[in-house]
């Protein structure tokens, strides 16, 4: 589906001052940076005000382009400004006011708020308060530039410091190893795919002549500019606009943990709770999605009616792939937060995959009801690790439903959603366009068998840990203890929004495709009569239950002690092995390109040490010769030549000294000498 | 040979055989009186000379050469006086008359 | 060349001899006395008498005992250590003897071409004396200051000083 091309209006107020949304929780994060530790209040006060007027001034945008919306007329603003200026080329940069835009921030305001308020209590104990607010404002900042970005490459420099402060959150506690090569791991592979997306930003610079994506119909994504990189061929059978759209996927793939470059992801969960619940859920991750949503023009022209395109077909099986992937493999994790972080990579992929085969709003209805539901199950997951006091292994947990009701009583909602439990939750309502949109691709139904066994899986591995961590008895140390209200609160909240949201999404009235797609949205409770439809929901509902079903069947109240093994280790130790090591493609990696690297760093080293240090080390010895031999020649000739004329002029003026030894006779002899010499001349000369 | 039958040759040779021994000794002795010695046997020949070139010149009464003879004498006289002075003057200075170890303006 | 000619010739030359070659002072101070004497009658016979006694008046009668007073004085009659010829005697020789061979080759060089006189000079004391003080009374008095001079210079450089500050 592509987005109606509606006439640019002016810039609104609201869309002129726009740039306070990113700007404030950025001059925020300044500001505390310079305060010392002891003001902690005073740092928490300013990241959740600052985000406040972001969420404030988001809501009002949301409003203004929502009015627009019900008047008919979509709203798409614009503001540029030029940033440097070459004689006669501009770099401009801008930003840009639209549905797609102000959902997001919404969103992101939203879930960011209730986390900096949950952060608060989780890391009230954490002698580095400020700086974890310091760093967190900065990234809020950054994600909201990315979202209002109009350039490609304003969206890129905000891309980077969202990268940045994902490496400075992970490794917060930078003292853990683990935690620091983690923060590593994450910045390394997310450049990979940031290298790609680079790559695409300059091709898609060289051949449209601008960055920004809209400009008064000359911007790089309008028709005109797509027209024109339709027609250029870039070899593989794909257009230029295909193959810079897959570059800029690539960046998505590194940026929303796909297939294969997902690794970086479980290893993010060193970082604190409320972190992997604002970035590594709800917001960061998504950004992957989002720039997929927003250069979607691109990636869709071209497509044949009812057909898809090269750059889509690639999304959706990347997305489908990664889904049941990421799904098998949490099944077998014993950390929590990890089972989470599977599930997020899962369920990213079924995003992307709703991007290839429905369009924008389908992606992106599920993104934004998985930014709830997962950031609930997040921050659940950190009550229940502060309840437990620091623990992690969901084997050591157990009955916590008895000593933490509320946190039981949010997490299952959000388990729910995720699942995609009907009726009722979100999460069914966004997985449901997803399937409905699968099973209408033309190209193959090979995506669509992939996401519904996606969901079969998600719902018994999720079952597997509520069972684990919830039910059966306790098997860890102390006792658990609820957490307090400053960290319950945001959960009930989000618990809220998990269910409510799905109504916005319902096919009997679908107002959020509707908002993103500008035209009015019908209420029509008559879509359920539809036979296929209504097929499908069954279908998609047994399929959860039928997890959750099998799941307790397995797990249940059982909750086996952490030595004893797993129930489908016990009986399938051949299945149990590849996912519980993750198919060993941190391994892969590790023999592959890691080493790689090794060896490389080891032959820099060698060619450093040996080849010009070496050269170094023989132009000093050069040196040093060429000194030897200045010394020599300085010594041996200047100073001796020297020497030796001072000693040969002393020599003869020791000889000619004796010539005045001071006896009259020598005198008279040589008076007498030199007479007779005159005398003799004399004659000589008068002779005749 | 003719004109070494002429007295005047031979009264010369003479005085330059007289000069070259008064030369000679004031050269090769030790002492400094023999030095002055032979200095005065010198100034001796050159009177000679003198007094001859005047008997065998072309104008003998013009005097000039007994003249110069007469004031050579007695310069020669006073030169004496005062050469003698100075030698008893280092002798009492330096206890020594041998004109090898007169030697203070070496150098 | 008439035998008395070559007679006092030799005993001048002898006397000369004499007093470089013998070894005490004292000897040497005779034989130089012998040498002033031969060389007066040299002159007498060369009929410039006034010459002639002048000689021996001032050099028999002054110089030499003036000679035979600082060899006195010096302590000369103690023979000196080491020999009383140099150790470089022979350089002086030759250059003697250089100096010797010069002279007597300007001598019969140049003899052959001057024309000589033979007649007798008449020149008498008077004579001798009105030169004096006629065409020679600037010498004279130069030479008298010259006397005065030596005199008074000599004694003052011989007289025996008194121990003053340096």
């Amino acid at each position: 589906m592509i987005l109606e091309v509606t006439p640019q209006s002016a810039a609104s107020q609201i869309t002129g001052v726009l740039w306070l949304i990113p700007a404030a929780p950025i001059v925020a994060s300044g500001v505390i940076a310079l305060l010392k530790q002891p003001h902690r209040k005073f740092a928490a006060t300013l990241a959740i005000g600052s985000l406040s007027l972001s969420l404030l001034l988001s809501l009002i945008a949301f409003g203004h382009v929502f009015a627009g919306w019900a008047r008919g007329a979509g709203v798409r603003e614009i503001v540029d400004f030029t940033w440097i200026q070459f004689g006669g080329a501009r770099v401009a940069l801008g930003w840009l006011l639209d549905p797609l835009a102000a959902v997001m921030l919404v969103m992101v305001c939203l879930v960011g708020l209730l986390i900096f308020i949950y952060s608060v209590g989780y890391m009230a104990h954490d002698e580095n308060f400020t700086r974890f607010f310091c760093f967190m404002s900065l990234f809020a900042g950054a994600m909201l530039g990315v979202v209002i970005s109009n350039s490609m490459l304003l969206l890129f420099m905000c891309w980077e410091i969202v990268g940045l402060t994902s490496y400075l959150l992970i490794g917060f506690w930078y003292q853990k190893p683990s935690a620091a090569a983690a923060a590593k791991k994450a910045f390394v592979t997310t450049r990979v795919g940031d290298i790609f997306f680079l790559l695409g930003i300059v091709w898609l610079f060289s051949q449209t002549g601008t960055l920004l994506l809209y400009h008064r119909g000359l911007g790089s994504i309008e028709p005109l500019a797509l027209a024109v990189l339709l027609t250029q061929h870039a070899g593989l059978g794909l257009s230029a606009a295909g193959a810079i759209g897959l570059l800029i996927f690539a960046g998505a793939v590194g940026k929303s943990g796909q297939l294969p470059l997902h690794v970086w992801l479980p290893d993010a969960m060193e970082g604190p709770t409320p972190v992997s619940a604002l970035i590594h859920a709800a917001t960061m991750v998504a950004a992957g999605v989002y720039l997929v949503a927003r250069v979607y023009p691109l990636m869709s022209i071209g497509a044949a009616p009812g057909g898809s395109t090269a750059a889509l077909t690639v999304i959706t099986w990347v997305g489908a792939a990664t889904a049941v992937f990421a799904a098998l493999i949490a099944i077998a994790q014993n950390d929590i937060k990890r089972i989470l972080a599977y599930s997020t990579i899962s369920q990213l992929g079924y995003m992307m995959a709703g991007l290839g085969l429905g369009g924008v709003a389908v992606g992106m209805f599920h993104l934004i009801t998985h930014a709830f539901f997962k950031a609930l199950l997040f921050l659940g997951a950190g009550s229940v690790i502060h309840g437990c006091h620091d623990e992690q292994d969901i084997r050591r947990m157990g009955g916590l439903r008895v000593d933490m009701p509320l946190t039981f009583f949010t997490y299952g909602i959000g388990m729910l959603a995720l699942c995609g439990f009907p009726i009722f939750f979100s999460g069914f309502w966004s997985k449901e366009g997803i399937l409905e949109a699968a099973r209408g691709w033309d190209v193959s139904k090979g995506p669509f068998i992939l996401l519904i066994f996606g969901a079969l899986l998600t719902a018994f591995y999720m079952t597997r840990q509520i069972s684990y961590v919830f039910y059966g008895y306790w098997r860890g140390h102390d006792v658990a203890h609820e957490s307090p209200g400053v960290m319950t609160l945001p959960l009930a909240i989000l618990a809220f929004f998990a269910m409510a949201l799905g109504i916005i999404g319902t096919p009997a009235w679908p107002w959020f495709h509707a908002f993103l797609d500008n035209h009015p949205a019908k209420f029509d409770l008559h879509v359920f009569g539809e036979f296929n439809l209504l097929v499908l929901m069954t279908a998609s509902s047994l399929i959860v239950i039928l997890g959750i079903i099998f799941g307790w069947r397995v797990y249940g109240n059982k909750s086996p002690k952490p030595e004893t093994f797993d129930a489908i280790e016990a009986s399938a130790p051949w299945l149990w092995t590849p996912l519980h090591n993750r198919f060993y493609v941190d391994e892969l990696y590790g023999v592959t390109v890691i080493a790689f690297y090794k060896w490389w760093a080891r032959v820099a080293d060698w060619i450093d040490r040996h080849v010009w240090g070496a050269i170094v080390a023989d132009v000093a010895w050069l040196f040093s010769l060429w000194a030897r031999l200045n010394r020599f020649l300085d010594v041996g000739w200047v100073d001796g030549g020297f020497d030796k004329t001072c000693e040969e002029i002393s020599e003869g003026g020791g000889l000619l000294a004796r010539t005045e030894d001071g006896r009259v006779q020598t005198y008279l002899r040589i008076l007498a000498v030199a007479v007779v010499v005159l005398v003799a001349i004399l004659l000589w000369s008068a002779r005749p | 040979m003719t004109g070494f039958a002429s007295p005047l040759a031979g009264y010369l040779l003479v005085a330059a055989l007289l000069f070259a021994i008064g030369l000679a000794g004031a050269l090769t002795r030790r002492n400094a009186i023999l030095v002055l010695i032979g200095i005065e046997l010198m100034l001796n020949a050159a009177n000679l000379n003198l007094i001859a070139f005047w008997r065998f010149g072309p104008h003998p009464e013009a005097l000039t050469g007994m003249m110069f003879a007469i004031f050579s004498i007695a310069v020669a006289a006073a030169e004496a006086a005062v050469g003698l002075g100075l030698v008893i003057s280092i002798y009492r200075h330096t206890s020594t008359t041998e004109l090898d170890k007169i030697n203070r303006l070496k150098g | 060349m008439s035998p008395i000619f070559y007679i006092l010739a030799a005993l001048t030359i002898g006397g000369g001899l004499a007093a470089v070659l013998l070894k005490h002072l004292v000897h040497c101070a005779l034989a130089v006395t012998v040498a002033f004497a031969g060389l007066a009658l040299l002159f007498l016979q060369l009929d410039a008498q006034f010459a002639g006694f002048a000689q021996i008046l001032v050099y028999i009668g002054a110089v030499a005992i003036l000679i035979v007073f600082a060899i006195l004085l010096t302590r000369g009659s103690e023979l000196p250590k080491g020999g009383v010829f140099s150790p470089t005697w022979l350089v002086g020789l030759v250059i003697a003897a250089g100096v010797f061979a010069v002279l007597g080759w300007a001598v019969i060089q140049s003899v052959r071409t001057v024309p000589q006189q033979i007649t007798v000079p008449t020149v008498t004391v008077k004579d001798i004396g009105n030169a004096l003080v006629g065409r020679y009374v600037l010498p004279l008095e130069i030479v008298a200051l010259l006397l005065t001079a030596a005199t008074i210079g000599a004694v003052i450089v011989a007289m025996h000083q008194k121990e003053g500050p340096r």
